[in-house]
């Protein structure tokens, strides 16, 4: 079967050479901070499954210190120059597409066909993870096909994919520090505190007061959280079911539905999001990480508004 | 109340700009202390939840294809063919995006998408490449733009697209939280309350991606002005 700790092996290993290719660069003054940095995140990749809690939890902290206090560098890549470039585009053509739409492509196929396939009694791919699986591989065809289509030199996948990994820096390891954070929000009973705050401080006496409560109250909670799915059960359960559904009589498949959505409006304004977030401003190299933010802000404001206004209209049965 | 703390780190870390992964942990590790618990049982719960969300990361294995393609001259491949399409904007490129990613991810092919596997490839460099046919060359600030807005078209259109699909994670989520405080629901009708704001969703954005068009024309025409005045001078 192949298990996701297979998936957790290469990544561990493309980010050992990642830590390698950055201490032999001795043109980088921060070629022992990177490398402390991508090494022990390949730590956690290669052997993290098998560590005590305590340890995986005092790598991330060194990690997180290595990168705020010794703050990562960019090295310089030996790669080919815009001439050669617009060169080969013009003799590969489309076909350079291929590996790129290979990748998206083989993870459809893969998630949606390998799905039921058994080898040996046992599921060919772990069946809960396939989805992240089936990327991982698809992922390792897409370069076998371009490695024997264009024939790079044999380093050369490597040493670009630390080019880009130094450019994307310490947000790469941001969205798994922040649902570590939700993990400890949850032990801690952050949500149910906040949920309290809400009920009784928001002024909620009409129809219209309480969804909008409800819809800017899961927009709020997603910022804070990242994450309407951690949003969802707790502004639901405060806010959602005993008031607009309970009390003012809301349908329930109206309120909960929109009610998401309103939560996706607070997803697209938050940097607690980061992979939505902040990962694309750092690997579209963007000076400022908030960029991406800043163009989403507008209209997650103007769609919560338009899911106040679906709600009140579609939630209530008019005499 | 003392929970809280967290949650004020986080706001004071993000908005003194500190690093945010500093700031994240910081929060994490003082929300579990004041919440009665050790510091070594609060480490490890950090630690554990890192290690069990290490899948968000996966999609970084593509960028050795990405980075093996662009030293093989695909972005300059990705340009050269947004140029042979002669009503080709950055606004319209991005809007045909926001259409496909949005019908796409409402069919439940979200994994047709994404920021590495085909933001920074392919559409930034098709939308970079159409605005520099429209008004040769950019500077950096109006690429920054254009990157910014293509990756978040990627956000707006599977958000407000997956929820039409009836398998998806967060339709399952509210079915499954529903039925615990025992009500009932089909996830169909879940999902045809997820259209309305689709609906909102492509208009909204819509119209902002045409705006961006009209924005980068104004900003290219007075950068064209400015450097057409110096030579008036001479």
């Amino acid at each position: 079967m192949i298990k996701l700790e297979f998936i957790y092996v290469l990544m561990g290993l493309m980010l050992a050479g990642v830590a390698i290719i950055n201490v032999r660069d001795a043109k980088n003054p921060r070629r022992y901070v990177n490398a402390a940095f991508w090494g022990i995140y390949a730590v956690t990749f290669l052997v993290g499954s098998y560590l005590p809690d305590v340890v995986n939890g005092s790598l991330v902290i060194v990690m997180v210190l290595v990168a705020s206090i010794g703050k990562l560098g960019q090295g310089v890549t030996p790669t080919t120059s815009r001439d050669e470039r617009v060169a080969s585009a013009k003799r590969w053509g489309n076909k350079l597409y291929i590996p790129v739409l290979l990748v998206p492509i083989c993870t459809l196929i893969g998630s949606t066909y390998l799905k039921g396939v058994m080898f040996n009694g046992t599921p060919l791919i772990e069946p809960k993870q396939i989805t992240v699986i089936a990327l991982g591989i698809s992922t390792l065809i897409a370069l076998t096909v371009g490695v024997l289509m264009l024939r790079p030199p044999v380093l050369s996948p490597l040493l670009e994919s630390r080019r880009l990994m130094d450019s994307v820096g310490w947000a790469a390891v941001l969205p798994q520090s922040l649902a570590a954070l939700g993990a400890v929000f949850a032990a801690a009973g952050v949500g149910q505190v906040i949920a309290r705050l809400a009920s009784d401080y928001l002024p909620l006496g009409t129809p219209l007061a309480a969804v909008a409560a409800y819809a800017v109250g899961m927009a709020l909670f997603t910022i804070i959280m990242g994450n309407a799915f951690a949003a969802f059960p707790v502004m639901t359960a405060g806010i959602g079911l005993p008031l607009v559904v309970n009390q003012f009589g809301g349908d329930v498949v109206v309120v909960s539905a929109v009610g998401m959505l309103s939560g996706f409006c607070g997803t697209l304004m938050t940097p607690m999001a980061a992979n939505f977030n902040i990962v694309p401003a750092a690997l579209l190299e963007l000076k400022d990480k908030y960029a991406v933010i800043k163009v989403q802000l507008p209209t997650g404001l103007i769609l919560l508004l338009a899911n106040i206004t679906i709600m009140y209209l579609f939630a209530f049965k008019r005499a | 109340m003392l929970s809280l703390i967290g949650i004020l780190i986080v706001v004071a870390g993000f908005a003194l700009r500190l690093n945010p992964l500093l700031v994240v942990t910081a929060a994490g590790i003082s929300t579990g202390l004041v919440s009665g618990r050790g510091p070594v049982e609060v480490v490890g719960l950090f630690g554990k939840a890192f290690i069990e969300s290490r899948y968000v990361a996966i999609v970084w294995l593509v960028l050795p294809v990405i980075g093996m393609l662009e030293r093989a001259g695909l972005k300059e491949r990705a340009h050269e063919t947004i140029g042979r399409i002669q009503a080709a904007t950055a606004g319209r490129v991005l809007l045909a995006y926001l259409a496909i990613r949005q019908a796409t991810a409402a069919m439940g092919l979200v994994s047709l998408g994404g920021h590495a596997q085909m933001v920074r490839p392919l559409v930034a460099p098709m939308a970079e490449g159409a605005a520099e046919h429209s008004f040769g060359t950019i500077d950096d600030d109006t690429r920054a733009t254009i990157r910014a807005n293509a990756a978040a078209v990627d956000n707006i259109g599977v958000f407000f697209g997956e929820d039409i699909f009836i398998a998806i994670g967060s339709i399952l989520l509210i079915k499954g939280f529903l039925e615990q405080n025992g009500i009932v629901v089909e996830p169909a009708q879940l999902a045809r309350w997820a259209i309305p704001t689709a609906v909102c969703a492509f208009v909204v954005h819509g119209v902002r991606l045409m705006l961006l068009d009209q924005k980068l024309a104004r900003t290219a025409g007075r950068a064209n002005a400015a450097n057409a005045t110096p030579s008036t001078n001479a």
